[in-house]
């Protein structure tokens, strides 16, 4: 039996990360940079980098994705693949979802790789439940590279893309930074419910996948 | 068409002295503020206006995706009036914002606070500029499926702005809210409001129109020249 379209996709970009490791290096130097920068320019006690860590590693892990995304389909251009993939019969959305799980595991293996180096700057231990996190992360991440992976394909053929891509993006992703920041600061200072926050990103997460898997097609043939 | 154009305007104008002179020296100063509380008359309109262009932008990008490949000529039209209504309804978002700030400056002392509404209100204009600035960089006719895609996820992403930004500050409530105007207004102070809302709808509808006329001449233009170019080729290449 023939594996499902978006699996081949996927396979493919894992297989390309994995030959030349780009994307999941500059990621990761520049999110050490992002986090070593910050630590410095502010200095922050204990007490304060619990209220601010989470906002610094979800804006450093932000600042970063997009370096890499600019890559995501930039790397098909050559040699007119994309073009190949557009006349192949599989359906646009499956491309979508295969190149959205490659690089959301690409940005995940930055966070797991970062987030000890990051406990170890800011002096951090987690006042409320540290296991959440685990929720948490992967749902930003997610609501991240969805719209991302969207909206680096949408730049991808006008001028100055990589320029183009945070401008567009970030605005689109406010309301998921502002979830994930929350539901991480309410994690490590123990204060506050981090429960609504987490729906709350459940949804988006839902929301935008769903129109990104129907518009991707629109955006992917657009002429 | 010209005739009308200038009608229009006329009556536009006229309308906003009216509304000019109800607003400023007709209705009654209000009971807590004073005179200061005059330029909610302003500060209304734009936010309807900016609703109004922002729905209106939506509808016709999903209009374009939805005809782009059947019916051209609509999908143009439909293409320029998203244009318009999307540089107007930015417009009206950055009076509201200003016009609050002013207020907030003189009842609150405080230029801007991070409140649910304000933060939303910035979010979406800053969603919006985004649109326009990806309507500048992509080229040709690709750039307005982009767009038109874009226009969507904008609109769709301004309740859950909306959401967010009410949940962030019901946990942490502002210092300074508490006194924002709308919850309720004297039947006396209505005849500026009316006015007003009606003048500065009118004066969007017509920029927008100007701008709209001057879209889509340039699209139609843009388009004729690229069958001339097609079809030059076409006789050099011998077909």
């Amino acid at each position: 039996m023939r594996p499902a379209y978006f699996l081949l996709h996927l396979k493919k970009d894992l297989h390309l990360e994995w030959r030349s490791k780009d994307a999941i290096n500059s990621m990761l130097f520049f999110a050490l940079l992002v986090v070593v920068l910050f630590s410095l320019a502010f200095d922050p006690t204990q007490d304060a980098s619990r209220k601010i860590a989470g906002g610094i590693l979800c804006v450093a892990t932000m600042f970063a994705a997009v370096s890499a995304l600019n890559q995501a389909w930039a790397r098909e251009l050559r040699n007119q693949v994309l073009d190949a993939l557009r006349m192949t019969p599989a359906p646009g959305a499956a491309m979508f979802l295969g190149k959205a799980i490659a690089n959301f595991l690409f940005v995940t293996v930055v966070e797991i790789v970062l987030a000890p180096v990051f406990v170890v700057f800011y002096n951090l231990h987690a006042l409320g439940n540290a296991w959440l996190l685990a929720l948490v992360l992967p749902l930003g991440t997610w609501a991240l590279i969805v719209n991302g992976v969207f909206f680096a394909a949408l730049s991808i053929r006008t001028r100055n893309r990589e320029l183009l891509l945070p401008l567009i993006l970030f605005p689109i992703f406010i309301p998921a930074l502002l979830g994930m920041v929350m539901s991480a600061t309410a994690i490590l200072t123990g204060e506050g419910d981090p429960a609504m926050w987490i729906k709350f990103l459940a949804g988006y997460d839902v929301a935008f996948t769903t129109l990104c898997m129907m518009l991707f097609e629109v955006i992917l043939h657009a002429e | 068409m010209k005739l009308w154009r200038w009608l229009w305007l006329a009556v536009t104008l006229g309308v906003l002295a009216e509304g000019f002179h109800v607003a400023m020296y007709v209705v009654p100063p209000d009971a807590a503020q004073g005179n200061v509380q005059r330029i909610f008359y302003y500060h209304i309109p734009s936010w309807a206006g900016m609703g109004l262009f922002f729905a209106i932008n939506l509808i016709c990008s999903l209009v374009y995706l939805a005809v782009r490949n059947r019916n051209h000529a609509l999908a143009i039209k439909a293409d320029s009036l998203a244009v318009a209504s999307a540089e107007m309804g930015v417009v009206f978002c950055l009076i509201g914002l200003v016009t609050g700030s002013l207020w907030g400056r003189a009842v609150w002392g405080i230029w801007w606070t991070w409140d649910a509404r304000l933060t939303s209100t910035l979010v979406l204009w800053l969603i919006y500029v985004a649109y326009l600035l990806l309507r500048r960089f992509a080229a040709g006719p690709q750039m307005r499926t982009l767009a038109a895609v874009m226009a969507i996820f904008g609109y769709v992403d301004v309740p859950i702005v909306y959401m967010s930004t009410r949940w962030w500050r019901t946990q942490h409530p502002g210092p300074v809210f508490g006194g924002a105007p709308g919850s309720g207004i004297a039947p006396s102070m209505m005849p500026a409001v009316w006015w007003n809302l009606a003048g500065w709808l009118m004066w969007g509808i017509f920029v927008a129109s100007l701008r709209y006329v001057s879209q889509y001449r340039e699209e139609v233009k843009e388009q004729e020249a690229g069958l001339a170019a097609l079809e030059a080729h076409e006789i050099k290449a011998g077909r």
